[in-house]
């Protein structure tokens, strides 16, 4: 049972950042759209997150609550140390999901518009940039138990160059995946163009980002490069992500929306999987090396037992609405043009 | 401010907000599916209106309930590391469940919102049921959760470590029972009466009455009956309490001495340091018989409580006040509207109106005094009689910052919310006068 509940915590960050991260990059992509094209984008975008965007937040909540009840003490050390850009985190998502909701379901289109539109665009960018630095806080070591002072112990256990860096590289793969989801939810090539034209440019600042992330990790002493070259697992999750890219882009002018999309998400997956390979059991890396580890600070037996079952159980009824959800709202009802 | 208090008042901005959302995401999908289904057998458009109308002013509901959700599951571990360090994988079983539900609400509603005209007819208005049965679902484990806090129970604490845990043991609780039917019903009372306020305050203001008319009269249904059985349940949970945490109950009556043939007190103003209640009215032996079923049975006061595990007596006791005073109004609008079923002539007086506009905002101020009569009651403890809030508490200063912050978000939602709530209903003309009607579903 330990082992599933591991499983189960990795797929559902997995998942939040596959889904939930294209969420918030569609809000990042029309931040970037000219004013022309914003209506038609926007449009474009409700109709394609509108039913679903509810479903793939609930995978952060899952997440937490993992964390909490099989992992008490690694949530604990996260709510003390990282506290601050959690709640900035937080109210991202509150700014962002209300902001969705309300501009479209003002029952008067004037100028509150902007408004909404404005919170809607700073916090799409804003949540999966803290997002991205509490990732980075987790695995850099900046947490250091030695600290005192307020700055030292709340501020820079998350504010340095390689977790602001890993903040912007999540940033552009969410605007990436975004950008990849949203061709396939188009139907005319004019918009088609836009989007593919998008996902070049978020693509090329994902790749830059993370060469900054390298950069930063090498001056830092983290060794980033380490974890992913450094390992079999690592080195074929990033040879099998650099292969699957090549063929997206291959792809993506005729292919198959679905298929597309599904190469996408196997890159976020294998990033991912070279990272959490090249950790485990570690979860949160500590300055002076007691690190907290899934396997010692785990919840006793009983408490993982039931965790278990409930998410065996829970999934058996997710899985298949949950399917059944995407198909009805995400099948492309219309022909290609 | 004290990072203490203000972590205490963070936790109680974002738990007093949160709950309202919750109360409507838990309700509001059964007046639908009722309207639905009326629309779906009499193919009148009205309630196809109704339904859709009311499905708007969810949504907007929904989105903030579920923000303010998942900022309340981290809140947890923000504000009380302490406590959830340990508590977490004790009372953590209904949370894991409930991520389960909400999942389950989550994708219902997609259905729901996004289905119409899409989805086969009937599995449609199914949805919509979903989406109720799933949130009231997660509302009754959330509140086994905070049960567990006020009656701990699956673990054994010894010498300050949490052995032999069980958490189904700790989800099955003492207090579950009680209070989960009582919040249930508390949600039905303060969503139904809120709900056919503002529509008899259309109808007053002759806008679309028959459109309105419909409405009210679903949405007071629902909040009638669950008035008139809030009572019944709150005396179930009166006696809980008895048992369970006397210092709470005394404190909810502002009893400083142990008595025999307790009097029950309304009103009155209780002073700590002299420990009496000035300016009340007492109805002899009726606190002993609330809380024991006989009027003679000695009731523990404060004084057989050591002084520092004292709650809060004031705040206590005047929530407590409020609670049960809207409670017993609410009884009286709700038989009034009883009557008013054989009385048909009353539905169209300004005074009965009236009086169900003035209680729109009352059943929830009774939500909120009654959670406040838990909650602050429970004090010092955030485990009843095993750990202090005070040790539980986040290390982290400056959360006087983050309460301010919370409060200023809080409070422009709430205006948000209403502005787009007087929109939607400022709207209801423009859009549901139309009488092209299409057939219902495809
Ligand atoms: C519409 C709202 C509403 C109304 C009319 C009432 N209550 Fe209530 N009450 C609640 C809404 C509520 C609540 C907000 O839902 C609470 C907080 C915790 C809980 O389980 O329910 C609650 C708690 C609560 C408790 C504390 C339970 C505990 O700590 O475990 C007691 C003893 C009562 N109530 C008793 C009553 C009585 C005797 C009422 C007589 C009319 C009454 N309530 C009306
Ligand atoms: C939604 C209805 C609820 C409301 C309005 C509410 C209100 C409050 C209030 C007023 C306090 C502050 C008490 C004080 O410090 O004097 C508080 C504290 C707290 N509540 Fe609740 N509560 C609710 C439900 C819950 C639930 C369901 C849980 C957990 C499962 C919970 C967990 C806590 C915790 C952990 C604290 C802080 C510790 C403490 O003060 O005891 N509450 N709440
Ligand atoms: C008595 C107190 C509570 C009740 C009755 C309650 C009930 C509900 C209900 C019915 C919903 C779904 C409806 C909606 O989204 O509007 C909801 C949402 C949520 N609640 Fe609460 N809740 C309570 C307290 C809490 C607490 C203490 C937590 C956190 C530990 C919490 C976490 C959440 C989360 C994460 C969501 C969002 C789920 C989603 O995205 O749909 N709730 N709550």
């Amino acid at each position: 049972m330990e082992y599933v509940v591991i499983a189960y915590l990795f797929l559902s960050i997995l998942l939040y950042v596959v889904l939930g991260g294209a969420d918030f990059g569609a809000g990042i992509i029309e931040l970037f759209t000219s004013e022309k094209n914003k209506n038609r984008t926007r449009d474009t975008l409700y109709r394609a997150i509108g039913p679903i965007w509810e479903a793939n937040h609930m995978w952060l909540i899952i997440t937490i609550v993992i964390l909490f009840v099989a992992y008490p003490l690694i949530y604990a050390e996260l709510s003390v140390y990282l506290h601050i850009p959690l709640i900035i985190m937080l109210l991202g998502i509150i700014a962002r999901g209300t902001a969705f909701v309300f501009r479209n379901y003002d029952a008067i289109k004037d100028d509150m518009q902007h408004v909404y539109n404005r919170i809607y665009f700073a916090s799409s960018f804003i949540t999966p940039l803290f997002l991205g630095i509490v990732a980075g806080s987790v695995i850099s070591g900046h947490i250091d138990h030695a600290a005192s002072g307020f700055v030292d112990v709340y501020i820079f256990s998350w504010l340095n160059w390689f977790s602001v860096g890993v903040g912007f590289f999540v940033v552009a793969l969410c605007g990436f995946l975004a950008s990849v989801y949203l061709i396939g939810e188009t139907d005319n090539s004019d918009d088609r163009k836009r989007f593919i034209n998008k996902a070049r440019h978020m693509n090329i600042a994902a790749v830059a980002s993370g060469a900054y992330v390298f950069v930063t990790a090498w001056i830092d002493g983290i060794p980033l490069a380490n974890w992913i070259f450094g390992t079999t697992v690592g080195l074929i999750a990033v040879i099998a992500a650099g292969i699957s890219l090549v063929i997206l882009w291959v792809l993506i002018y005729s292919g198959n929306a679905i298929i597309i999309r599904l190469l996408a998400g196997f890159q976020v997956t294998m990033i991912m999987l070279a990272l959490g390979y090249a950790h485990f059991p570690d979860f949160i890396v500590i300055k002076n090396g007691t690190n907290l580890t899934l396997m010692d600070h785990r919840a006793t037996m009983q408490t993982i037992n039931a965790l278990g079952w409930a998410l065996l159980i829970g999934t058996v009824f997710i899985i298949p609405a949950l399917f059944y959800l995407y198909y009805k709202f995400k099948h492309k009802e219309y022909p290609h043009d | 401010m004290d990072d203490f208090i203000a972590a205490r008042s963070q936790m109680a901005l974002s738990l007093g907000f949160h709950i309202i959302y919750a109360c409507i995401g838990m309700v509001m999908p059964f007046f639908m599916a009722v309207a639905h289904y009326k629309w779906l057998k009499t193919n009148n458009i009205v309630y196809r209106n109704i339904t859709k109308a009311w499905s708007k002013g969810v949504a907007i509901f929904f989105a903030t309930g579920a923000v303010s959700g998942t900022v309340l599951s981290f809140e947890l571990g923000l504000l009380w590391p302490g406590f959830m360090k340990h508590a977490g994988p004790i009372f953590g079983m209904p949370f894991s469940l409930e991520g389960t539900a909400f999942f389950i609400e989550a994708i219902a509603l997609g259905f729901f919102l996004y289905g119409w005209d899409k989805l086969n007819k009937w599995f449609h208005w199914f949805t919509g049921i979903v989406v109720g049965v799933s949130g009231l679902a997660s509302g009754i484990l959330v509140v086994s959760a905070n049960a567990w806090m006020n009656s701990p129970a699956g673990f054994d604490f010894i010498q300050g470590e949490y052995v032999n845990i069980d958490p189904i043991k700790a989800m099955f609780n003492e207090a579950w029972f009680s209070q989960a039917l009582h919040m249930t019903l508390a949600a039905f009372a303060a969503t139904g009466f809120a709900v056919a306020g503002v529509h008899a305050l259309m109808i007053l203001r002759e806008e679309n009455v028959v459109f309105h008319q419909k409405a009210f009269r679903i949405a007071i249904a629902f909040g009638a009956v669950a008035a008139l059985l809030q009572p019944i349940s709150g005396d179930i949970s009166a006696k809980d309490v008895t048992k369970r945490q006397p210092a709470k109950l005394a404190a909810m009556e502002a009893l400083f001495k142990t008595e025999k043939s307790a009097p029950l007190i309304i009103g009155g103003i209780p002073d700590e340091k002299t420990q009496t209640v000035k300016y009340k009215i007492e109805l002899p032996g009726m606190l002993s018989f609330l809380a024991h079923g006989d009027f003679t049975h000695e009731v523990t006061g404060l004084d057989q409580i050591p002084k520092e595990n004292h709650p809060p007596v004031m705040i206590t006791h005047f929530a407590f006040q409020i609670m049960v005073g809207i409670g017993s109004f609410l009884v009286v609008a709700a038989l009034l509207y009883v009557i008013s079923l054989k009385k048909k002539s009353w539905y169209n007086q300004s005074w009965f109106l009236k009086l169900f506009v003035a209680a729109i905002p009352l059943g929830f101020i009774a939500v909120e005094a009654g959670w406040v009569v838990t909650e602050v009651g429970r004090q010092p403890w955030i485990i009843y009689n095993v750990m202090r809030t005070a040790d539980a508490v986040t290390p982290m200063p400056g959360i006087a910052y983050s309460f301010y912050m919370f409060t200023v978000v809080y409070v422009s939602l709430t205006t948000a919310v209403i502005f787009l709530l007087r929109r939607q209903i400022q709207m209801v003309p423009v859009l549901y006068d139309k009488q092209d009607s299409p057939q219902p579903g495809h």
